[in-house]
């Protein structure tokens, strides 16, 4: 992954000349790989992601030492199944980031999309129809989004904001307020579902992250992005769809807020207006604690996921040590902050 | 700036197909939003206390009726459960109005029954401290005010209150637990709580009830964490809760919505060695219950039936009647529910009054 991170950062810091065609931007990456040697090596996803793995080894270590039952395979399991719906969800949210948009709305186009896909009618279709619903509302919210962002020129802010509150409205709309129970025994399967001991959601989550780590690095589109990100005017003039680029951003993250869905629809055995509550928040700070500008153009997908374990970690550290909620808030809001000034410390220490 | 055009593509055939494509799929998803379910399964409709029969119809009273808007069961059930009460008496007009979770609403809503000259009020307020002063201007204006539940920091604003007992609740579900677990002769044994959000003086209440209890019989709380009353709270809770305790002998859970995922996590690991008690009685814990196949066991009730009662008190209060098995001539000034404990013996007696989360 080293090397493309490397790329993918190349493309943005040196501006890009307004007169360069289209493949000069693409294949600027493989030039920048010249400069230096040594910052190379310093400059890897792991280097610039240095703080992240210091803090989840702090943690750990704290976790083995106060509790006996941290470093049991059960625990990790159990940090790395709590981690995989909201690490989905932040997987297309680095997506739209690095691209130089945002997106708040995906915590609550999940519950739409669980809501949806759990209806007494879509059940009644069988499992195959429930995830066709879940990833369409997704990926249908998402098309919206990016189509009111790219052609209807209104800030993402504002628009994924509203996106939002009026999924939500729609979610208890079609719920009638209500948790809808997971009757099909199918979906309900898939989070007992082990393979070789490992849930399933786990693996979808692992699956997930490695589509949208070559689709990041390893792909023109993720070129693009990146180029886009970092500068959408120099990306326009160079030849590139900006606008149907962007429009493509937020329908992959809708379709990861759908994928969600179905996860938290067997993992909670309900679909529910109430689901993912905060979670663009949560999705957020593991992007910002990854290391990812806030104005895009420069990210990595891996200290997102990073960011996403951290959080994980530390809800299980205090669930495991029985304190109190009000603590753990206090002691995640400490975290965030020490994670992100070690970061950059590290990062400044670096160049 | 100008804004240059992009590149015009062959639109025709691909845009065609997308098209299609996406109408298809909207078509597809406009056919699953129905909740209607199979004729067979008949609807449940919320509580309602189908053996009364509504006493000799008095004059005719407006009763209005405000509270929350729904964002879970209970409160989905509160407003069901007025309705069908209203609806036996011939006698009552019922006025509600639009629920809202906005406290500057709530009071403009409630100055709007307050004009319209109801004969009583039924109020659920977003918070009682808040719209204490909204319930005093109604009992100022001449309209008696039942306030339900959530009660108001003043007895001048209201003429009775009717509502749960949240204390009550921790004590029913700290002695289920205590007899059990004095039943099987366990020693030391490890009691979880998962409680609501702890920042509720409800919540407060509860535990400090389940605490109480638990000491009567020597016993105490061991893991305890606070969800949010959400099944995704609830399993996130209770999965990582389960990875602390690797062994437990009974488990109270404060709510039956994030029941739930109290239960998803729970059958997610695998574990049984434990029972679990439930709160406030939704139907589908009481079926858990009756079906007697999770480790589910027991609930103790906070029930959303006591919004029929409120508006029944209403008209009894709005008509200058009292309560037909009582000797005193008026409705008692406050009446606080028991919390009755379901459990599979007597839950097919409960089940009726059970709200679907």
């Amino acid at each position: 992954m080293t090397a493309n991170d490397r790329q993918a950062e190349a493309v943005v810091t040196p501006p890009v000349p307004p007169a360069a065609e289209q493949d000069r931007v693409e294949t600027e990456g493989a030039r920048a790989d010249r400069p230096s040697a040594l910052a190379r090596v310093l400059d890897t996803g792991v280097g610039r992601n240095l703080g992240l793995v210091a803090v989840l080894v702090v943690l750990c270590v704290i976790g083995v030492s106060t509790a006996d039952t941290f470093a049991t395979t059960s625990n990790l399991l159990t940090i790395l199944t709590s981690a995989s719906i909201i690490g989905v969800i932040t997987v297309g949210v680095t997506v739209v980031i690095i691209g130089g948009g945002i997106d708040l709305s995906v915590g609550k186009v999940m519950a739409l999309a669980s809501v949806w896909a759990t209806t007494v009618a879509t059940q009644s279709y069988g499992p195959a129809v429930m995830v066709f619903c879940a990833l369409a509302v997704g990926a249908g919210c998402g098309l919206v989004n990016g189509v009111l962002i790219a052609y209807g020129r209104i800030v993402p802010f504002i628009v994924t904001l509203a996106m939002l509150i009026s999924a939500q409205g729609l979610a208890e709309r079609i719920s009638g307020k209500r948790s809808q129970i997971v009757t099909d025994p199918t979906i309900a399967a898939i989070a007992t579902t082990r393979v070789l001991g490992i849930p399933l959601l786990v693996y979808i989550f692992a699956a997930v992250v490695a589509v949208g780590w070559v689709l990041l690095n390893r792909t023109t589109f993720g070129r693009r992005t990146f180029a886009i990100g970092g500068n959408p005017e120099a990306a326009r003039l160079a030849g590139l769809h900006v606008r149907r680029h962007t429009v493509l951003l937020y329908v992959i993250s809708g379709l990861c807020a759908g994928i969600a869905a179905i996860m938290i629809a067997s993992l909670t055995t309900t679909g529910s207006s109430t689901h993912g509550t905060l979670y663009e928040l949560d999705a957020i700070a593991a992007v910002i604690i990854g290391g990812t500008l806030l104005t895009g153009g420069r990210g990595t997908l891996i200290g997102s996921i990073l960011g996403v374990l951290v959080f994980t970690t530390i809800t299980n550290l205090f669930i495991l040590n029985n304190l109190a909620t009000e603590v753990q808030n206090i002691a995640k809001g400490l975290i965030i902050v020490a994670a992100v000034l070690f970061q950059s410390r590290a990062r400044r220490a670096d160049t | 700036m100008p804004d240059l055009p992009e590149p015009v593509r062959s639109l025709g055939r691909r845009g065609f197909l997308a098209g299609a494509v996406a109408v298809g799929a909207g078509a597809a998803l406009a056919a699953c939003t129905s909740n209607t379910p199979p004729p067979a399964a008949a609807p449940a409709p919320a509580g309602g206390n189908t053996a009364a029969a509504p006493a000799a119809p008095g004059r005719p009273v407006t009763i209005g009726f405000s509270a929350p808007a729904a964002d879970h069961g209970w409160i989905a059930a509160i407003a069901a459960n007025a309705q069908a009460e209203a609806a036996k008496y011939p006698d009552v007009t019922y006025a509600p109005v639009n629920p809202t979770n906005d406290i500057t609403q709530q009071i403009a809503a409630i100055d709007t029954l307050i004009n319209q000259k109801v004969d009583a009020l039924v109020i659920l307020p977003n918070d009682g401290s808040q719209l204490t002063s909204q319930g005093t201007k109604a009992m100022q204006a001449g309209i008696p005010v039942v306030n339900l539940d959530r009660i108001f920091d003043s007895p001048l604003a209201y003429r009775t209150w009717i509502g749960g007992d949240n204390y009550g609740m921790g004590v029913s579900a700290g002695n289920y637990i205590g007899t059990q677990l004095k039943q099987r002769n366990v020693a030391n044994p490890i009691i979880g709580e998962i409680a609501g959000i702890d920042s509720l003086p409800l919540t407060q209440e509860r535990s400090r009830g389940f605490k109480d209890a638990l000491a009567t019989y020597g016993f105490s709380v061991g893991p305890r964490q606070a969800a949010d009353f959400t099944a995704q709270g609830g399993q996130r809770v209770t999965a990582n809760l389960l990875q602390a305790a690797p062994r437990l002998d009974a488990v109270w859970n404060h709510d039956d919505d994030q029941g739930i995922g109290v239960l998803a996590a729970i059958q997610q690991a695998g574990r049984s060695e434990f029972f679990m008690v439930g709160g406030a009685g939704s139907a589908n814990a009481m079926r858990a219950i009756q079906a007697d196949n999770t480790v589910l066991k027991a609930t103790v009730t906070y029930p959303p039936t006591m919004a029929g009662s409120a508006v029944a008190l209403a008209r009894l209060i709005a008509q200058g009647r009292g309560m037909s098995d009582l000797v005193e001539q008026e409705v008692p000034a406050s009446i606080t529910l028991a919390s009755a404990t379901v459990t599979k013996e007597n839950v097919a007696q409960y089940l009726p009054l059970g709200f679907e989360s």
